[in-house]
């Protein structure tokens, strides 16, 4: 992984958390303040709470895949602004400014790869391209990807992070939800694994379609997971949110998801898991 | 009494007059006349209003307290409903009705949201907004008419799931997503028809069907356009701003092909001539039932696999061959 370079990444959690001179970062979570190369040594998880600060589509890859065994995907396919959506700026040019900033055509990143020498199709969603929101080209990826490892018979991992479905693709977006269920249910029907991991945060559209529908469902610690947003709820119910509401651990005491698990043993606990239940 | 929409007030003023000049009572030919003349005119008014309305206006239709819903439905067009309660797991949510019934003659399943008609119904309904146990109710009864191999037919008017504390507890988003799942791959013809509001994950969760039918003023959206005013431009004041740019209008729906048919409406909407709406709904559930219906089962989960593949409006950046969504 040539152009994965540490250096980037430092400037990923700098732009991510708040940026103290540079050689220091406040965590998302519990507001220390901690030294960065600290966190960069410790795979970005805060020393003091457990946090774990996002990854990037390329430090994912190196982390969780064996070393130059990821090849990627549908990488040309790219977006239309069907709708010709205008807010404060058109949707074209919000596209271009995301496609600029992450130097990609898309909000996921799919492929196949092997972990600890499991041969499978895996799915990254990017945050940092319009909040990993999910529109055409996002559920056709996740469905090319799904149909490309059902032909494999090969298990499909996905690992998500989004604000929900993506507002200016309309109904169109909605109906990503619809279409990538759809294809899980063939693979489902082929009996082949599907995995997810719900990283920081996962909401709206994406939760209530794919990233539920994991035959198991893994989470990092402390991620903020749901379907309604936390403020929206506050709004709806005029009432405060009780602490820890909509994090992993909340999800797992009612039962929503299988395991939280740490970035040092992720790898392990997939390639544990993929002895389970590969075909 | 009929209620009048903001944007209707010009033909309110109309109707009152004319009903003024009639209680007036006089048999005076100039009297006679000017009701005569005030009818045509409101006439074209309507035409000119209902003939032009916004995307902004039609949600207002699409969300009208007088707007017929599933039960008004199953009332007129419908015999013997059979209502079942409960999912079987926690509780019974009344934002959901479903049961068996017949339509045409035709047993079938229906199942749909209900707002509610009077205030102390709507809390009862909690406005349409289903909780997790809703949707569980629905997927059991979807389930069931798979087993005892009845098409279902679903009436979809909602604001959305709803966003509360304890819908989060119980796993509304899991609940949406299963019936996406199990939707997909139902052993029956599916119907879905958004009779009012399609409000997002908490419409698609009945709305994953093969024939997709919306009313004409109906509404099918990602988002509430409120919602989106209040996220992209930061003031839920430029509702009707963003109701224009999420394209969620029955005709728009099927230019950028989410939905198959629109069922139209009487003039000024279907609670105008509930009746006539029904009838209109029942006939074309009939034609669209009888051509689903012939289909053998695998034909028939290929063809609803493949409709929603189709949805999205993407492009293959190497090559210029266009990938658009049907229009």
């Amino acid at each position: 992984m040539g152009w994965f370079k540490r250096q980037k990444s430092a400037e990923d959690i700098e732009k991510s958390s708040k940026n103290l001179e540079g050689m220091w970062l406040k965590c998302n979570l519990c507001r220390a303040i901690i030294y960065a190369k600290e966190v960069e040594r410790n795979q970005k998880v805060c020393p003091k709470c457990d946090y774990h600060f996002p990854f990037s589509v390329e430090e994912r890859i190196a982390h969780l895949t064996d070393e130059q065994s990821f090849q990627e995907w549908d990488a040309d396919i790219v977006p239309e602004d069907a709708l010709e959506f205008v807010d404060t700026m058109s949707y074209s040019d919000r596209l271009l400014a995301a496609q600029k900033k992450t130097g990609k055509n898309e909000a996921i990143v799919s492929g196949q790869c092997t972990i600890d020498g499991h041969v499978l199709g895996i799915g990254i969603f990017n945050f940092r391209f319009m909040g990993g929101s999910m529109g055409s080209v996002v559920g056709e990826k996740i469905c090319r990807a799904i149909d490309r490892s059902l032909d494999a018979k090969m298990p499909f991992l996905l690992i998500t992070t989004s604000g929900g479905a993506r507002m200016q693709e309309g109904a169109l977006s909605l109906m990503q939800m619809a279409k990538t269920a759809s294809a899980l249910a063939r693979f489902a029907e082929a009996r082949l694994p599907f995995i997810v991991l719900l990283t920081d945060p996962t909401f709206g559209g994406v939760t209530a379609s794919v990233a539920m529908l994991g035959d198991v469902i893994l989470a990092e610690p402390k991620a903020l997971i749901g379907f309604a947003g936390p403020r929206v709820i506050e709004q709806t119910i005029k009432q405060r949110l009780p602490d820890g509401f909509q994090r992993a651990e909340f999800l797992l005491e009612h039962g929503m998801i299988d395991r939280i698990v740490s970035r040092k043993n992720l790898k392990f606990e997939i390639h544990s898991l993929l002895q389970y239940v590969s075909p | 009494m009929k209620e009048y929409l903001d944007f209707e007030k010009p033909i309110r003023e109309l109707e009152e007059r004319i009903t003024r000049l009639q209680k007036a009572g006089s048999k005076k030919q100039s009297v006679q006349d000017q009701i005569e003349k005030q009818t045509i005119r409101l006439n074209d008014l309507e035409i000119e209003i209902y003939g032009n309305l916004t995307p902004w206006q039609r949600s207002q239709i699409a969300r009208h307290p007088q707007r017929p819903s599933i039960s008004n439905y199953l009332e007129l067009i419908t015999q013997n409903f059979l209502e079942l309660h409960g999912d079987r797991l926690f509780g019974d949510d009344r934002a959901i009705i479903g049961g068996f019934t017949q339509i045409n003659e035709q047993p079938v399943m229906v199942i749909g949201q209900e707002k509610g008609k009077t205030l102390k119904e709507r809390m009862q309904r909690n406005f349409g907004m289903p909780n997790p146990e809703g949707y569980r109710k629905a997927l059991r009864l979807m389930k069931m008419a798979e087993k005892f191999k009845r098409p279902i037919i679903t009436f979809i008017d909602t604001p959305g799931a709803y966003p509360g504390l304890e819908a989060e507890q119980r796993g509304q988003a899991e609940a949406i997503a299963r019936n996406l799942l199990t939707m997909a791959r139902l052993r029956v013809p599916i119907i879905a028809i958004i009779t009012g509001e399609g409000g997002s994950g908490g419409a698609l969760a009945l709305g994953v069907a093969d024939r997709v039918l919306i009313l004409e003023h109906s509404i099918y959206s990602v988002i509430s356009p409120e919602g989106c005013a209040a996220i992209l431009w930061d003031d839920a004041t430029k509702a009707a701003q963003a109701a224009s740019a999420l394209k969620l209008t029955a005709p728009e729906l099927i230019k950028i092909g989410v939905v198959d048919e629109v069922i139209s409406e009487p003039l000024g909407g279907a609670h105008r001539d509930v009746e006539a709406t029904a009838l209109h709904l029942q006939q074309t559930i009939q034609t669209q039932l009888r051509q689903i219906s012939a289909l053998p089962v695998e034909t028939l989960l290929r063809e609803r696999d493949e409709k929603f593949r189709r949805m999205g409006a993407i492009r293959q950046a190497h090559n210029s061959s266009h990938e658009k969504a049907s229009t």
